[in-house]
């Protein structure tokens, strides 16, 4: 008898197990709110506005997912995460979905078993010092002391970099973006390296911005993008095409002022598949036929995050460079709609 | 005969397992150890379970490979191109230097605290009290950042010690800055060993020379001037034979080169804080404990000692503080083992010990969390047991001895 209930408390836990390692759709569904992991601050990228609602590049994914999924973009609850608990709290099953300055590499997706689904900012690592520490290169870094977050990319390039150009450098870890600016700007540190993108929004955040400056060498490539667990490939679907739509949207000149009308029907019939006039592409992922709509309704097509969060227009000033489209000599580009 | 027994047998029912006094603790018992186990193998079968679902395994591969990270602080040699159980043992050696330089400071600072608040001296006492109840009453956690704070924002940066700066050295060796404290270090040069040597041969003088006075003492009740025998032989042959030798041992001075100072010693402001802050508030602690150990020993016996005509400073360390420190280790071990736990706060400031380096970056980088954190809560745990183990013999030495 004994025996019997050790097999069933085994077989129980087991399919208990199995269970809650499966559809991160239904549960999605089931708690009505997407479990959205961003960092815990980067302006333009993911930070609190003024009435503590999460804004930025980053958090425009997370509420694209939110709107496409449960038709609502509010229906998310945020989990700030730094860089060392990410990929715990993803693999954990904690948040759905992980949007939060990630670099896509070989260990991260073959090893520490992550999916990533795409990349949403084409990026690489730089440097920021004082205009008057007299430094015009990083190749005159030698000897520098050097602020950087760990559990990062960022912390492996830099040990490359100075190892091969054959430099000394003190590192000073890091745990996040804010004690980050808070020791490099006691002069605790005298660079500060993390990439490119979060160089220029931690710039912008200074009061005396113009005494800083980004120094030209990237050293790396740092593609960045959402992430979900490994081992659900609808979930990874459902992503990778909401951040697709947000793509292909500007590529087809599908904006938030014109989106309304065009989803009534175009004669374009990429643009009526992406908008769930033609066609079942929606019911493929398991959604419906307006999930494209919904995300693009957000906050607009990529073109349209990107300017009013991070673009030229805002402090931050990024150029699109190479996040523009494909037709634009960039690299976005989204696979067919088909 | 044969039937006694066998009646015996018969009159055994299942019900006894619960009534009968002979078995039910046994009953108790082994149904309390299926469900323990129970409990367990569900654990373990869940955590098989998650790793499967997300195509990990159990392994402790990831120790050879290549760690591709710098630490700041080694105390052995260690580059990126180490393996991950190289930067495992750099951080678990910084865990060590900072506990014990933790343990060390803390009972100095406890033990004079704990004395100094028993003093007669109004404005002495009180100010110990406010020490005491100050650091015991507001979180180790803040302390840290605080010192930490203090040391980034208030201290000069490097470049201010440039010609021209507002900054200076004090007396032109120590350079106090907002990214550490830079000291002269000593440089071993040849015959550095014999030097060396001579002073492990003074202390070992200094014991001997006081076992034999006390030995004396007991025998004859005559006594030496301990005190200057000990400090002559601790002093004098070392600076003999260092000049003998020709000065074997030089300083090396930091200098301000390039962004910072090079030469000399480097410590972190990590470790400062670190440092500082764990023996502070961990010697409040000690500080209490001293005083009620002291406390305890009934003050007859102070009396009776006066009463054979000991001074109070031979009556503390003869008769009181004997007794006392029987009352004070246990809960001392305690305390060591708090402050060598809670080192792991390092997280805060960024000091690379065991749990950020080999439980931080190590883990973040391999994705084996698992793993990592059973290496980590293993090498806590055998370090807590290892202390405990030693201090348990120290106590056992200056147990009563019973005749
Ligand atoms: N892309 C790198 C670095 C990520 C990183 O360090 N990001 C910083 C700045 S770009 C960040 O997210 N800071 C915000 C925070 O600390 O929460 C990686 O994936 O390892």
């Amino acid at each position: 008898m004994i025996k019997s209930v050790f097999l069933g408390t085994f077989a129980a836990a087991g399919l208990a197990a199995g269970v809650a390692g499966a559809a991160t759709l239904d549960d999605v569904k089931a708690n009505d709110v997407l479990k959205c992991g961003i960092s815990t601050g980067l302006a333009g990228f993911s930070a609190p506005d003024a009435n503590g609602v999460w804004q930025g590049f980053d958090v425009a994914v997370c509420r694209a997912v939110a709107a496409a999924v449960l038709g609502d973009s509010n229906k998310i609850e945020f989990v700030p995460l730094t860089t060392q608990t990410r990929f715990t709290a993803l693999g954990s099953g904690e948040i759905d979905l992980l949007s939060r300055n990630t670099t896509w590499t070989f260990t991260r997706d073959v090893d520490l078993k992550q999916t990533f689904v795409g990349v949403n900012y084409y990026d690489g690592q730089g440097f920021m010092i004082r205009k008057d520490m007299g430094v015009g290169s990083a190749t005159e870094l030698d000897g520098a002391t050097v602020c950087i977050q760990t559990g990062t990319t960022t912390e492996l390039n830099l040990s490359d970099y100075f190892r091969v150009n054959n430099m000394d450098y003190d590192p000073v870890p890091i745990e996040t973006n804010n004690e980050a600016i808070q020791q490099y700007q006691a002069g605790a540190c005298d660079v500060y390296t993390t990439d490119a993108s979060g160089l220029a929004a931690t710039r912008a955040t200074f009061e005396d911005a113009e005494a800083h400056m980004i120094l030209p060498e990237i050293i790396s490539k740092e593609p960045l993008g959402p992430v979900v667990r490994h081992g659900d490939d609808q979930w990874a679907d459902i992503v990778r095409w909401t951040l697709n739509a947000l793509i292909a949207a500007e590529e087809y000149g599908v904006t938030s002022a014109n989106l309304e009308k065009m989803a009534e029907g175009t004669d374009n019939p990429e643009i009526n598949r992406l908008l769930g006039n033609e066609g079942n592409l929606g019911e493929m992922l398991g959604l419906d036929a307006e999930f494209a709509r919904r995300a693009i309704a957000v906050a607009g097509n990529y073109g349209e995050i990107f300017a009013s969060n991070i673009g030229e227009g805002t402090p931050i000033g990024l150029a699109r460079g190479l996040n523009a489209q494909w037709t634009q000599g960039g690299l976005m580009y989204s696979p067919p709609f088909r | 005969m044969s039937t006694v027994v066998d009646d015996g047998r018969q009159s055994f029912r299942p019900s006894m397992l619960l009534y009968d006094t002979r078995y039910r603790s046994l009953t108790i018992q082994v149904v309390a150890a299926i469900l323990i186990a129970l409990g367990m193998s569900w654990l373990l079968w869940n955590v098989v379970q998650n790793l499967a679902a997300q195509g990990k395994d159990f392994s402790f591969g990831f120790l050879g490979q290549r760690a591709g990270y710098d630490i700041n602080q080694q105390l052995i040699d260690y580059n990126s191109n180490s393996s991950h159980a190289r930067a495992a043992l750099v951080g678990i050696l910084n865990t060590l230097l900072v506990a014990f330089l933790g343990c060390v400071l803390a009972t100095i600072l406890g033990v004079i605290a704990g004395v100094l608040r028993l003093s007669n001296n109004w404005l002495v006492a009180r100010m110990m009290t406010v020490y005491v109840e100050g650091f015991r009453n507001v979180p180790l956690l803040l302390w840290i950042i605080a010192i930490f704070a203090l040391m980034a924002e208030g201290m000069p940066q490097p470049r201010d010690f440039r010609e021209g700066g507002d900054a200076s050295m004090v007396l032109d060796s120590v350079a106090i800055t907002n990214r550490g404290i830079y000291l002269p270090m000593p440089v071993w040069g040849p015959g550095s060993g014999v030097l060396l040597a001579v002073f492990a041969a003074s202390l070992a003088a200094i014991w001997a020379f006081r076992r034999y006075a006390h030995k004396r003492q007991e025998a004859t009740g005559e006594i030496l001037p301990v005190l200057g025998v000990s400090l002559a032989l601790f002093f004098l042959p070392a600076i003999v034979f260092y000049f003998i030798l020709g000065g074997p041992v030089s300083l090396s001075y930091p200098e301000l080169k390039g962004f910072n100072f090079g030469g000399g010693l480097h410590l972190r402001n990590s470790l400062i804080a670190l440092w500082l802050a764990l023996s502070l508030y961990t010697g409040a602690f000690i500080a209490e404990i001293v005083r009620g150990g002291i406390l305890a020993i009934s003050k007859g016996q102070s009396e009776a000692a006066f009463a054979l005509g000991l001074r109070p400073r031979r009556t503390m360390s003869l008769v009181v503080l004997p007794q006392a420190l029987r009352v004070i280790i246990p809960p001392l071990i305690s305390q060591y083992l708090n402050l060598t736990k809670n080192s792991s706060l390092a997280i805060a400031v960024g000091y690379m010990d065991a749990r950020a380096t080999l439980g931080g970056i190590t883990i973040n980088q391999t994705g084996r969390e698992l793993e990592g954190m059973f290496l980590l809560g293993l090498f806590y745990l055998v370090l807590s047991l290892l202390i405990s183990g030693v201090m348990n013999i120290y106590n056992a030495s200056i147990k009563l001895k019973e005749r």
